[in-house]
């Protein structure tokens, strides 16, 4: 039988999700946002909450992230996605928010509005994509630059005695007794992302089910930031950025 | 009640769906009264202490993205902290009403009375081109009643709006009367009535977003044009002002909120002794009433304005009346508030012949 | 014996070439096309050995741009 005897729907196993809009993104060949996006867009499709759902968009790379998944949306400053999003979820208490932030927006100048939501027990998620660079304004340090990691504003890369240490935010928010579930995640091999999509998928259920607020950190690559190949920059985020921010569950209450 | 208090009381009649605030003197009992009378319980309004006035006004933003009637206060350095967020409601285009009981400042100021944020509030305040529709209230009863008036304006015009109150009115009891009751919109009427907000699908067959952002130059020049043709608009409507003794008036004063009050003492002390002084109060700082100061100065030998600040007001008034006549300024700073006598004597020194 | 057997289409206008599903690929079936570039000058992900595809949709798994359209089929 020959193989392209069997592309029949009936034998459909993966394809484009269906509330992806037909816009190519703007981002770099190899980057861990579309990965994110698309679980995010599946995940809202599956769970039957396309009509109830709205997205913060941050200030950084995912800035358009509203021209790729086909949901209301709205763009907030920079950093203050978590206050726009606690708004939107108690004045429209049936809708599903959450936030999409990078690095530099929810551990950097929006580092107040994260932890105060999560504080306050907001029913949201937080989805924060750690690439441990500011890859939007072309690749300065962020909060969560490894020691040692070259960026365009620590280009002798970081040191501690100047730049101070990586911030491991997640960590922090797991501390909280607003967070009923933090959890860090990569998009870098395929058994990674089923595990990550299981991950996102509890976080929306308990944004659903007003547990408190979800933060899914995954920790992904920039490999323009990072100037390696992307095959490379997986790699090399295994090896260096796993030992800082290991991967799993920091806190995952039931209740 | 007290101004601060009257603006809880007439936010929750109106049917307000969130407050978000910080506390900050002298205006921290908008916050407390509303805490204290749980509008979440009765008219279902949620009332927020945010983290800081940056939390606030995103959170504002928020919540006139997904169509509600929202709302904010704080006093000037906290009104400065918001500019940021107030510039981001402006440039998507959403309505929202923002309270400033003004204190002393720069910096730190002081707690005391002041009107120095007239520039901040009248001529923007945060960066790009846009303008906030300012209300300024002279009483309590006025406090109150622009809480339903600026909100109104802000849904008309889909734009922010200001109450740019002092630190005497807020602080100020008077016997008011609150505007009646009215329901909060239910979901479906805010879906309605705001069919661009960002309020999940629910069935539309296209995704609301709401983002201030444009790439593309002659689209973003577009928004702005857009942004102009809606103040020009709210120009030609929504000029408010209130004129006292002007009929046979031959000097002039310019005065808002409650300076406006101090101001009438004098004019009518001055009155007793036959000077004809007259009196202008803009009640919509933006839009300025420049056509009303126009006219007026076409007819008066001399204009005061009257400021709790260094002179802010004073060059609208000056680009009104075109140097049809001298405009002096007369004003106190740093919390000190002038008596009657003080404005009369001021005015005399620069228009010797106002006095009969 | 049960034999599994996969196809893959790609949306090669979308595809920007980063080669993240070439590495994922456990089969090889995929390679990046060594010349050819689409209209945003991308060497695209290409079948080079579509014979070897088991429809594990690994490749579409892996993709940030979404480009792939995978198949499968147990003949027994």
């Amino acid at each position: 039988m020959n193989t392209q005897d069997i592309i029949k729907p009936e034998n459909l196993v993966a394809s484009r999700p269906r509330l992806f809009t037909d816009a190519i993104t703007h981002y770099c060949p190899g980057c861990s946002h579309g990965v994110v996006h698309r679980l995010v867009a599946e995940l809202i499709d599956e769970m039957g909450l396309t009509d109830r759902t709205v997205g913060i968009a941050p200030v950084g790379c995912a800035v358009f992230a509203y021209n790729y998944i086909d949901v209301d949306w709205v763009e907030a400053a920079h950093g203050r996605a978590p206050a726009v999003a606690t708004a939107i979820s108690r004045l429209n208490p049936e809708n599903f928010v959450f936030t999409y932030q990078g690095d530099g927006d929810l551990s950097a100048i929006g580092c107040a509005e994260t932890i105060h939501a999560a504080n306050r027990g907001e029913n949201i998620v937080i989805i924060f994509i750690n690439n441990a660079i500011y890859g939007m304004t072309g690749g300065q340090m962020a909060p969560t630059t490894l020691l040692g990691m070259k960026t365009a504003t620590c280009p002798y890369g970081r040191r501690e005695d100047l730049n101070g240490y990586p911030l491991p935010i997640s960590n922090l928010l797991a501390q909280l007794d607003g967070t009923c579930y933090v959890t860090r995640q990569a998009v870098h091999t395929p058994a990674a992302v089923r595990t990550a999509k299981k991950a996102l998928k509890h976080a929306i259920e308990n944004a659903l089910a007003k547990r408190g607020t979800s933060v899914v950190e995954f920790v992904s690559t920039c490999n323009s930031g990072w100037k390696m190949t992307p095959a490379q920059a997986n790699d090399w985020m295994a090896e260096h950025m796993f030992a800082k921010y290991p991967l799993g569950d920091l806190k995952n209450r039931q209740d | 009640m007290k101004g601060n208090e009257a603006i809880a009381h007439a936010a929750i009649r109106y049917g307000f769906d969130g407050y978000f605030g910080y506390p900050i003197t002298p205006q921290s009992e908008v916050l407390e009264t509303l805490e204290a009378e749980m509008p979440w319980e009765t008219t279902g309004m949620v009332v927020l202490q945010a983290e800081s006035e940056v939390a606030a006004i995103n959170m504002v933003y928020g919540g006139a993205a997904a169509g509600k009637a929202v709302m904010t206060s704080s006093s000037s350095p906290g009104v400065s902290l918001k500019q940021e967020g107030i510039s981001y409601i402006a440039a998507a285009e959403l309505p929202a009403l923002i309270v400033n009981v003004m204190r002393g400042g720069p910096g730190l100021g002081t707690i005391q009375p002041s009107q120095a944020d007239y520039f901040q509030a009248t001529k923007g305040g945060g960066h790009g081109d846009y303008h906030l529709i300012v209300l300024s209230p002279a009483t309590v009863q006025e406090m109150a009643d622009f809480v339903g008036l600026g909100m109104d304006l802000a849904f008309k015009y889909r734009t922010p709006a200001m109450i740019l109150a002092d630190g005497i009115v807020g602080q100020m009891m008077e016997k008011i009367v609150l505007p009646p009751f009215r329901p909060r919109r239910t979901d479906e009427e805010v879906r309605r009535q705001c069919p661009w907000a960002a309020t999940g699908r629910h069935g539309r067959d296209h995704r609301n977003v709401i983002t201030s952002l444009e790439m593309d130059s002659p689209k973003m020049e577009e928004n702005n044009l857009r942004f102009q043709r809606t103040y020009a608009e709210i120009e030609a409507n929504e000029v408010r002002f209130q004129e006292y003794f002007t009929d046979d008036a031959e000097y002039l004063i310019v005065a808002f909120g409650s300076v406006a009050r101090i101001c009438l003492k004098a004019i009518e002390d001055a009155r007793e002794k036959g000077c004809k002084i007259g009196m202008l109060r803009p009640i919509t700082l933006w839009p300025f009433p420049k056509k009303e100061i126009e006219r007026l100065s076409a007819q008066v030998k001399g204009i005061l304005t009257v400021e709790l600040n260094a002179g802010q007001m004073i060059e609208d008034v000056r680009l009104a009346a075109h140097d049809a006549v001298p405009v002096f300024h007369f004003g106190r700073m740093g919390g000190v508030i002038p008596n009657p006598n003080e404005i009369t004597d001021a005015l005399l020194s620069h228009f010797p012949d106002a006095k009969a | 014996m049960a034999k599994v057997i996969g196809a893959v289409v790609i949306d090669t206008a979308r595809c920007k070439g980063c080669e993240l599903c070439v590495v994922a690929c456990p089969t090889d079936v995929l390679a990046l096309q060594p010349k050819e570039v689409n209209d945003r000058g991308y060497h695209f992900a290409y079948t080079a050995n579509p014979d070897a595809c088991i429809g594990c949709a690994s490749c579409a798994t892996v993709c940030p741009d979404a480009c792939f359209t995978v198949y499968r089929q147990v003949i027994k």
